[in-house]
């Protein structure tokens, strides 16, 4: 006969459970909050601040749902705790539009039929921008590598590589497509371009 | 490419196009309210304990520990659910007895899979409410796991369900040579002479197969949300594919009156069958009960690997025979599945499925419904459908091979037709199967050569019966001429944009002037769920229904204005406008605008059974995959792929699309990467995403369409549904094209680099 119980080094949780307040620059605002020293980024994200945006998938780096950009750099915010980005500046999926119009991103997902449920859209979406931040003109390979952090369950990634090919098209050229109408035929078009089109740019 | 292999139709103004969804923008600003997103006032957090055996006796639970804790409001135990009203519960896998479903929540005497949940608690902070559950003692008494399905067929094996609960239903775990067993059920499809059928064939063939366990991994783990008011009145948010199923299940459990329990379907992150059931809900609320508060619980990821419902791991054997010109003349199936720890693996799918595409005058299909201590079974997409016609796939390419016949016309040979019967003795309707393999043959990918070394192709085919059953819709009509469109079909990937396009269609109307959203179990009449590939069809019915009863009242209301009769006015969608006698005209606009001062707004309705009003359309599709097997490493790698269906009529057709590559991305999964690892204790060793490899971006080509319309004539545009076959095919045309390239028969699922390099070793022992 056994007895268990969870997790035996229980003792220390007080020693780990220090209240911390953390200042941050989040989607451009400075937000001070009380944070659990055990609570990730995330956690501080969606419990703390209430920016639900950015999803807990696997809550250990592998999903990539909770995806933001730490001080330039794309990081799985599960992986990264609370008290770590204390100065630092943090841009969520509910950063990435501006007040007047979508991110080319968040546009070309739309058209391309990018999304199913959308639960791991925020994720891809953060992802890619910070993919096209530093290469907009990026081959299908490479949006697939730089991408392969991203776990979709729904679309077989092939309407997601699309529509990051039509937005860093859209980012390099400066020519932002027309807003999002009920009668796009984009994602017609978007579909059937032949797989050696697409190798060759 | 994407193709599209019909007659470009003008008909349509609305079907046909690809609008962007209704709830897209929420989508992709983080705006989406998905389960665990919910959040509430007061709202308190909770945690299942689980159990770390896959096989014991729970003889002792101690919460008081946990119960100490600052924070800590409530403990619950299985103790504390009211002992059923209802003794046995109607699935869809057969009846059983309603106490399982209890135990399976929260377990009773017994823990039947590791991960089983012992125990909940709740507090006001999620990592308190880890900390609680850590706290909560538990006795077991631990013994032997039953964890293969070899363990569990023997004669000794250890008996799962041993409590007599299974002598309330008929039929379930019949006593094997006298002796308990752990086969659930046992059943016999077919018709015909298989032993004539044997005797005139010209070739037999006999082989064995195997397919792994796999989840359906969903990016969104489990949650429920729940307020058990001090009315009595209980709310539970969560994201599942159907309120109604879930209001159903958790009064059941929980002996609540259906008017009592109000299920609001949150926005959903994947499902594909598996979010039909209920895991955290009936918990939530009785914690809710307990502390007056709202209480939140959702998943971590190694919850859901380990105890949500994936698809049985099974074994398959298969006896064909055919004539030299390869026509099949008897085909005799055996398919076992493990269910999990209760009765209720989806190997009647498989069974009804395996033979589907192709007519076989002898035929015999059994079907094993086998418990084992692994986490209960539930649906996933074609549930049972991949496994149970990967083995005839793969054996109709190996005759096509010692026949010399091109396997995609070894199998026109043998297509199924319009009122062929299946293996159940349902009829082929009016489908594409036909058309379909005919657009495999013509199609440059399959046209084309392999060039290179370890290069191979191979081909597969899918069927799938497809859903009808209920929905509901309402369709209300504002006085500046825009429609709100209420339906009861939880959107998981696009329901809203082709629902609406639907109703936008049948009154001639623009999709943008319709606002189209989902009910909850209070607000829409009662609706199925989102699955088995029956929402655009069915609902689409309900909303195509709800336009007609709209129309009908505008009519009445343009002949009162008119002060003529209502049959001397006609609603033509193709103008959107009202036609009276003497040529008089009112638009649909200008109606609407009119509603408020001649007798009021007016509202549309429709609650259909399918069945009253049309007829399912069953699906096919054919799958062609170019691989390269690396000798060295064993591994696959996929080069080129194109998924062929018969989609009826695609609604919208970018979502058409996204729904074959999404499945067949699947299937590339079950067929190379994925699959559940257990240790002979019942263990799972590979419980993250990490270890369980789904396939990501990298891994895979673009995935090419063809979408073949052969439209459905039992509905209103000829929907199909087309969610559910893409997975099938993946499995057989990914291992008949590996034996292509490199000349090895894969017979067990995955073909992970493993099994290539064992296959590889044995091919060159055996040269």
């Amino acid at each position: 006969m056994t007895t268990e119980t969870g997790r035996p080094a229980l003792e220390a949780r007080d020693a780990l459970d220090e209240r911390i307040v953390v200042t941050a620059t989040i989607n451009g605002d400075e937000r001070s909050w009380l944070s659990s020293s055990r609570d990730s980024l995330l956690e501080a994200l969606r419990e703390r601040l209430q920016l639900t945006g950015s999803k807990e998938g696997c809550n250990n780096g592998n999903c990539g749902a909770c995806s933001v950009i730490l001080d330039g750099r794309l990081v799985n915010s599960c992986l990264v705790m609370a008290a770590e980005v204390e100065g630092a500046s943090v841009t969520t999926v509910e950063g990435l539009a501006r007040p007047e119009a979508l991110h080319p991103l968040q546009t070309a997902f739309l058209e391309n039929a990018a999304l199913q449920c959308g639960i791991c859209t925020p994720g891809f979406l953060v992802a890619s921008s910070a993919l096209l931040a530093q290469n907009t003109a990026p081959s299908e390979e490479e949006i697939r590598f730089w991408l392969a952090g991203n776990l979709c369950r729904c679309t077989g990634y092939d309407k997601i590589i699309r529509a990051v090919q039509q937005a860093a098209e859209e980012v390099r050229t400066g020519v932002h497509r027309s807003p999002i109408a009920g009668t796009g035929t984009h994602g017609a078009e978007a579909g059937v371009e032949s797989n050696t089109a697409i190798e060759g740019e | 490419m994407t193709t599209t292999e019909s007659a470009p139709s003008t008909e349509y103004r609305v079907i046909g196009t690809n609008p962007v969804r209704p709830d897209g923008v929420d989508k992709v600003t983080g705006r989406a309210v998905y389960g665990a997103d919910v959040r509430l006032p007061g709202m308190l957090y909770g945690k299942v304990l689980r159990s770390p055996h896959a096989h014991a006796l729970v003889k002792r639970v101690d919460a008081s520990k946990a119960l100490a804790l600052p924070g800590v409001h409530a403990v619950l135990t299985n103790a504390d659910f009211p002992e059923p009203l209802e003794p046995v519960m109607q699935t869809v896998r057969g009846p059983q007895p309603t106490r399982w479903d209890t135990e399976r929540i929260l377990a009773g005497r017994k823990v039947l899979f590791r991960g089983h949940p012992v125990a909940a608690v709740c507090a006001t902070d999620p990592h308190v409410a880890e900390d609680a559950a850590a706290l909560i003692e538990v006795e077991y008494e631990v013994l032997q796991a039953v964890a293969t399905l070899d363990d569990a067929l023997a004669p000794d094996a250890p008996i799962l369900h041993d409590d007599g609960l299974a002598s309330l239903v008929d039929g379930l775990f019949d006593p094997v040579d006298g002796k308990p067993s752990n086969i659930a059920r046992q059943f016999t499809l077919g018709f015909g002479d298989l032993e004539a059928g044997f005797a005139q064939a010209d070739i037999v063939l006999e082989r064995q197969y195997e397919t792994a366990m796999y989840h359906q991994g969903y990016i969104e783990p489990h949650n429920a949300t729940a307020v058990w008011n001090r009315d009595g009145k209980v709310t539970i948010w969560t994201s599942t594919q159907g309120a109604f199923g879930i209001r159903q299940n958790v009064a059941r459990v929980l002996n609540l009156p259906l008017g009592d329990l109000r299920v609001i379907p949150a926005e959903i992150g994947g499902g594909f069958g598996a979010k039909n059931v209920v895991y955290l809900e009936p918990i939530a609320a009785l914690l809710s009960r307990k502390t007056g508060r709202p209480v939140q619980l959702t998943m971590n990821r190694t919850e859901v690997l380990e105890a949500t419902g994936p698809t049985s791991g099974t074994r398959s054997w298969i006896k064909v025979g055919a004539t030299k010109e390869g026509k099949l003349l008897a085909a005799d199936v055996r398919l076992e599945f493990e269910a999990g720890a209760y009765p209720g693996s989806p190997v009647a799918g498989g069974a009804r499925c395996a033979l589907g595409p192709y007519v076989v005058p002898n035929q015999r299909v059994v079907g094993l419904d086998v418990v084992l201590n692994r986490p209960k079974t539930a649906a996933y997409r074609a549930p049972g459908a991949p496994a149970g016609e990967f083995p005839v796939e793969s054996i109709l390419d190996e005759l096509a091979e010692q026949l010399d016949i091109d396997p995609m016309e070894l199998r026109l040979r043998n297509c199924t037709a319009l009122g062929m019967p299946r293996s159940d003795g349902a009829v082929q309707g009016n489908i594409g199967a036909r058309e379909v393999m005919q657009a495999v043959i013509s199609h440059p990918h399959y046209r084309s050569e392999t060039v290179g070394a370890d290069i191979g192709r191979g081909v597969a085919m899918g069927f799938w019966q497809n859903g009808g059953g209920e929905s509901s819709a309402y369709a209300m009509v504002h006085a500046d001429g825009r429609v709100t469109l209420v339906t009861g079909s939880v959107d998981i990937g696009g329901q809203r944009a082709a629902l609406a396009m639907q109703f936008a269609e049948a009154m001639g109307i623009a999709y943008e002037d319709i606002n189209s959203l989902v009910g909850d179990t209070d607000t829409i009449g009662f609706t199925g769920n989102t699955g088995g590939s029956r929402t655009t069809f069915a609902t689409g019915w309900a909303v195509y229904q709800a336009a007609m009863d709209v129309r009908e009242q505008l009519e009445q209301r343009a002949a009162r204005i008119w002060e003529c009769a209502a049959d001397e006015v006609a609603y033509d969608p193709s103008d959107a406008a009202l036609h009276g006698p003497d040529g008089k005209v009112m638009t649909f606009k200008e109606a609407a605008r009119r509603l408020p001062g001649t007798g009021g707004m007016i509202q549309g309705q429709a609650d259909i059974v399918s069945t009253n009003v049309g007829k399912v359309g069953a699906c096919f599709g054919a799958h062609i995959a170019d691989v390269h097997v690396d000798r060295e490493t064993g591994k696959v790698t996929v080069l080129r792929y194109t998924a062929v269906q018969d989609v009826g009529k695609a609604i919208h057709p970018a979502y058409v699309e996204g729904q074959i590559q999404g499945g067949a991305v699947q299937g590339i999964g079950m067929a190379l990467n994925e699959e559940y690892v257990y240790d002979s204790n019942g263990r799972m060793l590979n419980a993250s995403f990490l270890d369980y490899r789904m396939p990501v971006a990298n891994d895979l080509p673009m995935i090419d369409t063809v979408l073949v319309e052969v439209p459905n004539p039992g509905h209103p545009y000829g929907v199909r549904g087309v969610g559910e076959v893409p997975i099938i095919p993946p499995l057989g045309a990914i291992a008949n094209a590996i034996h292509d390239a490199i000349g090895v028969r894969v017979t067990s699922l995955p073909a992970s680099p493993r099994v290539i390099l064992e296959l590889l070793d044995e091919q060159a022992g055996g040269a």
